[in-house]
């Protein structure tokens, strides 16, 4: 009997504290944050995208123009500060759907760069399209993406829809490829621009092959490749394979052109292919740096190093939505404001078209040369 | 197929020299579960240690290709001092923190693997953060080159610049290729004769026979256990030099995969078998090339695991059948 | 559950533990404590408490990513922690079961869910005998790494083969038909004071895109009736023939065990309820691709199990609470989640041994092995 009290005791005490408590009605008005300028609407953005993890690396580097473009914001707008509120998915789509819920919670957020991939996006986009929360991906280059309908989606660079057939265009009239080898490493990206590329060049390619995320020796794709007798190879994929399978390929002789995408137009590809890098063309749907150079002095005063694979965008896509911030939008009037945007950004100018999709699209070509990416023009 | 046919002596040495790594590193898991019965998850760390001492003293001592002979067989001997020594001592330290505390205290085995598996964790995330780690103590601008990006690929200069020496079928064998196999096989044989001859080597075989018997006959138990994890490391030492010559980029979640691949190795010779991990290090290494050819590389990995199952299926004991002192019961 | 798992040779002086006292009870009160208990567990995600909340996430969605894990980890202690065999590859049925219902009502076919997941769970529950049949006549650690490729090569499959959506997986899964009979309130806490927040609702079962409670009531009530399958199973000539096996496989087959047939058995109803997490998973993510089904995950399964005690079915839920729960709440660590995740590991094996709440068996077992021990050499130490 004395332990059923025991029991009982707290039970009716919590019950108590429940009916105690009052009541709060109607639509939730979040309550006044203490401080902050009357008219201030203490507004976020939101980062959505790999932070830690495998993946982070890709994240950071977008997330570092975001803060470029909020400090520009903040240094403008002393008095009204917005803030970056970051939803870390370590880009692993289980995670995104319950990050994505929490921004959409959260009212003093007004916008999202993110999500970073593509796997993600499908996870969450659905409910911040249902939340009508504005999304402005700086990385996720699935064209699928752009179908589903969603009111909110909006992507700040070209899809693998435009940057495949440029790849393949530059394979056949500047390399003057006859004979190439394409290899996509089975992601959703990689695998998506390569079987475009596969297409365009139809005939002229002589070999195929599929590599794992995360693989490290390529010996079985060396041996197919130079066997080929390719002049050029194509590589759908991310710079932590293209790394490896160039310095092999090179280690056994091969001589052709290595050509590859926007997922390996990043230093580390270099720094650690090393001589092997050399003469590595690369495709990327984004703007040479020197073409902002204003962006990229801050960038690097900033962080001490040159803007990465999708700085730009990142510090563009932020910037459209403290735009909006600017202009007095509030969540729900966020989405218009974007869909009419148009504007010079440091990466294009950014407007976008009925599905979400940037307007304009201009894919460009760099080699490696000396150890560094140097763009070479528009491929047109 | 054809392309299989074509260039079998291809597919054949480089699988054979991916298979020398997998070989020596299959010597660690197969000589602690011999001694322990257990199986060492975080080996596939102390793999990946030796690959980073490998890479960082060839940065250290300025290592770039295009050296003279003289130069180069310098580099190399001290790749081989600096990721033996690292990876043993991590194989130590390994045994020390997370294994003979449980054994003190007659743990289960399942609990030893959650021991492994958490080492494995904390061991692989001090590697990826060894940026944030340099950056607390203050010496992340003297460092910046060795901890740059620690998520990332770590790439080695080629200080061995393959060329071919001899030609069979069609395939110009390099020297690189030549290097990592003999290699290979000579640290095979020396280690088979420790184990054999020294007596060391006999204490290691007969805690693996019997550990009770082994230590009513003086055989002290502890220490027999760390030189078994002393010597799975050093082997795991070697394979980190052999493949940062051939492979030459690595990274802090590089020994999972290559740790799962070894273990697979380590099972199909037999596991506790010393010739057992050498033969399913270079079986496996051949039917991954092989298979990749056959049925494209995507599928490597799932040739290796069903090569795994037919064999276990025919041969519940792997190849050579489990015997580190000799068959056990 | 008493807590004096340590000092073999202290006399049991000890007052009555938790577990005593509640068995103590008439029955008529535990009824009623357990309706509580379930009752409080259903509201949850609404009560908001403040310190157990995820700031970080959103609530009712870890909640639901916890539920599956419990799941899981009943599922494969059936296999790990009653029939024990060591199982790296669970991850597989969890995917099985996943892109069942993904091929089934999205990719494929559009049949109904409620009809789908029976499906998936028989999928799983075959995959699971096609996959033990030829190897379970291995030996235990053997079998940990056959069914770590056998994780790997569903994997595989699932990113290179066009027909289960590749790399990009399969989206747009229905959502299972829901009711909207009421509404049910969440409390706010942002005031310091619990407030009834009557603006934030969850609709006790419509399952919408951006409310994952009545997912998460979903889990629920299917782990209600997975426990309850769970203890008819193990109390049955079953759950005793799993234990002699486990115990000793040549003394059970001597007794006249067919330990084959149970191990079978084991791993089949095991690889069921995985298939039934992963259609669950599926289910509430709308979209499945390969990469949610990472060998890592097989790991955490397997942690979530030991940790919390194999064997036991109330310490494998706690573990895999600790597993899916901790690593979200604490978000804040960021990057080093990890690195506290293995060195947790690491301090748990060494301090806790049996798991977090070891079976009641073992610790009788380990009393009487440390009683033995003492009368052989006078001190427990080995």
């Amino acid at each position: 009997m004395r332990s059923t009290l025991k029991f009982a005791v707290p039970l009716a005490v919590a019950a108590l504290a429940l009916g105690a408590c009052g009541t709060k009605g109607g639509d939730t008005a979040t309550p006044a944050a203490s401080g902050g300028a009357a008219a201030c609407g203490n507004y976020k953005i939101g980062m959505f995208g790999a932070l830690t993890g495998p993946n982070a690396n890709l994240g950071i580097y977008i997330q570092n123009g975001v803060n470029l473009a909020l400090d520009d914001y903040n240094k403008k707008h002393a008095d009204c500060k917005v803030t970056l509120e970051n939803y870390d998915s370590q880009g692993d789509p289980t995670q995104a759907p319950a990050l994505a819920k929490k921004a959409i919670d959260d009212k003093k957020v007004v916008g999202i760069v993110g999500p970073a991939f593509s796997g993600e996006s499908k996870a969450a986009d659905p409910a911040f399209n249902e939340a009508g929360l504005v999304t402005i991906t700086p990385s996720a280059t699935n064209p699928k993406l752009a179908e589903n309908g969603w009111k909110t989606f909006f992507r700040a660079l070209g899809n693998d829809a435009t940057q495949g057939p440029a790849a393949a265009k530059y394979i056949k009239d500047t390399i003057k490829s006859t004979k190439t080898f394409v290899i996509d490493d089975a992601s959703e990206y990689g695998k998506g621009l390569a079987d475009i590329v596969r297409q365009d060049l139809g005939s002229q390619v002589i070999g195929n092959d599929t590599i794992q995320q995360k693989q490290t020796d390529f010996s079985a794709s060396v041996t197919k490749v130079t066997s080929s007798g390719a002049d050029a190879l194509f590589f759908g994929g991310y710079s932590p394979e293209a790394a490896p399978l160039i310095k092999q390929l090179r280690d056994a002789g091969w001589k052709g052109t290595f050509v590859v995408a926007d997922g390996v137009k990043d230093q580390s590809f270099i720094d650690n292919a090393k001589d092997a890098a050399e003469g590595t063309i690369i495709t990327c749907p984004c703007v040479p740096a020197d073409v902002a150079p204003e962006f990229q002095a801050a960038y690097k005063a900033k962080y001490n190093e040159d803007p990465n694979t999708y700085s730009g965008e990142g510090y563009d896509s932020a910037t459209i939505l403290l735009d909006g911030i600017a202009a007095g939008k509030d969540r729900s009037s966020m989405v218009d404001f974007v869909k009419s945007y148009d504007k010079k950004g440091v990466t294009k100018q950014l407007k976008f078209d009925a599905k979400g999709e940037s307007a304009d699209i201009k894919v460009f070509a760099y080699k490696v040369e000396g150890g560094k990416i140097v763009g070479t023009g528009e491929i047109k | 197929m054809q392309n299989l046919i074509d260039n079998f002596f291809a597919y054949t040495i480089t699988g054979l020299t991916i298979g020398a790594v997998y070989a020596l590193v299959a010597l660690g898991y197969t000589l602690v579960y011999g001694v322990l019965r257990l199986i060492n998850f975080a080996h596939s760390e102390v793999f990946m240690y030796g690959t980073f001492a490998a890479l960082w003293v060839v940065m250290l001592l300025g290592g770039r290709p295009g050296a003279g002979v003289g130069q180069v067989v310098f580099w190399v001997a001290m790749m081989f001092v600096a990721a033996m020594a690292m990876s043993g001592f991590i194989a130590v330290l390994l045994e020390r923190v997370a294994y003979r505390p449980l054994r003190k205290r007659n743990a289960p085995p399942l609990i030893a693997l959650i021991s492994a598996i958490g080492a494995s964790f904390v061991l692989a995330e001090i590697m990826g953060l060894r940026s944030r780690i340099t950056g607390w103590v203050g010496l992340d601008d003297n460092l910046r080159d060795y901890v740059r990006n620690s998520r990332n690929n770590a790439g080695m200069p080629t200080i061995i610049a393959p060329q071919p020496i001899f030609t069979i079928g069609g395939y110009h064998v390099t020297n690189v290729d030549v290097f990592v196999i003999v290699g290979a096989i000579v640290i095979m044989i020396i280690l088979d004769q420790f184990v054999k001859r020294s007596r060391l080597g006999r204490g290691i075989r007969a805690v693996a026979m019997d550990p009770e018997s082994a230590a009513l006959m003086g055989v002290n138990r502890d220490r027999v256990i760390q030189v078994t994890f002393l010597v799975g490391g050093l082997m795991a030492g070697a394979a980190a030099v052999f493949y940062m010559l051939k492979i030459g980029i690595t990274r802090y979640d590089a020994g999972f995969i290559l740790g799962v691949k070894a273990f697979t190795a380590a099972v199909l010779g037999g596991i506790g078998n010393l010739r057992g991990a050498l033969l399913g290090g270079f079986i496996l290494g051949l039917a991954e090339n092989y298979g990749s050819a056959v049925v494209g590389s995507q599928w490597k990995d799932v040739v290796a695991f069903v090569l795994l199952v037919l064999i276990l299926l025919f041969r519940p004991t792997g190849l050579l059948g489990e015997s580190l002192g000799k068959a056990r019961a | 559950m008493s807590t004096t798992t340590s000092a073999p040779a202290a006399p049991k002086k000890s007052s009555p533990g938790f577990r005593e006292r509640v068995d103590n009870l008439p029955k008529a009160v535990k009824i009623a404590l357990w309706v509580v208990f379930a009752f409080f567990l259903f509201l949850l995600p609404l009560l908001n408490i403040p310190f157990i909340t995820t700031e970080g996430s959103d609530f009712g969605g870890v909640l639901f990513t916890v539920a599956t894990y419990v799941l899981v980890a009943l599922g494969l202690n059936i296999v790990v922690g009653y029939a024990g065999l060591l199982d790296l590859g669970y991850v597989g049925f969890y995917a099985i079961g996943a892109y069942t219902i993904g091929v089934l009502t999205s990719e494929h076919a559009h049949m109904s869910w409620v009809v789908v997941v029976p499906i998936a769970i028989v999928v799983a529950m075959i995959s699971g005998i096609i996959l033990g049949a030829p190897t379970l006549r291995v030996r235990g650690d053997y079998l940990a790494i056959v069914t770590l490729g056998f994780g790997e090569i569903v994997r595989l499959t699932l990113v290179n083969s066009e027909w289960l959506g590749g790399a990009q997986g399969i989206s747009d899964i229905p959502k299972p038909p829901g009711l909207e009979l009421f509404e049910v309130p969440s409390i706010d806490w942002s005031s310091g004071a619990p407030v009834v927040d009557l603006g934030t609702t969850s609709t006790f079962l419509k399952f919408g895109i951006n409310d994952f409670v009545p997912y998460y009531w979903l889990a629920l009530g299917i782990i209600g009736l997975v426990l309850v399958f769970d203890i008819l199973v193990k109390s049955s000539r079953v759950g005793r023939a799993w234990e002699a096996t486990r115990e000793d496989e040549d003394a059970a087959e001597l007794m006249g065990v067919p330990t084959f047939r149970f191990k079978l058995l084991a791993f089949a109803l095991g690889a069921a309820i995985g298939g039934l997490s992963g259609a669950l998973f599926a289910t509430k993510a709308g979209f499945i691709s390969p990469d949610s089904f990472q060998l890592l995950l097989s790991i955490l399964f397997l942690a979530a199990v030991v940790v919390g005690g194999a064997g036991n079915r109330w310490g494998v839920i706690v573990g895999a609470i600790v597993v899916a729960y901790f690593p979200e709440r604490f978000r804040e660590f960021a990057d080093f989640r990890v690195l506290v995740f293995g060195l947790a590991l690491m301090l748990l094996a060494i301090f806790r041994p049996q798991g977090l709440l070891p079976p009641r068996r073992t610790v009788r077992a380990k009393r009487a092995d440390d009683r033995q021990a003492v009368l052989e050499e006078g001190e427990a130490h080995v």
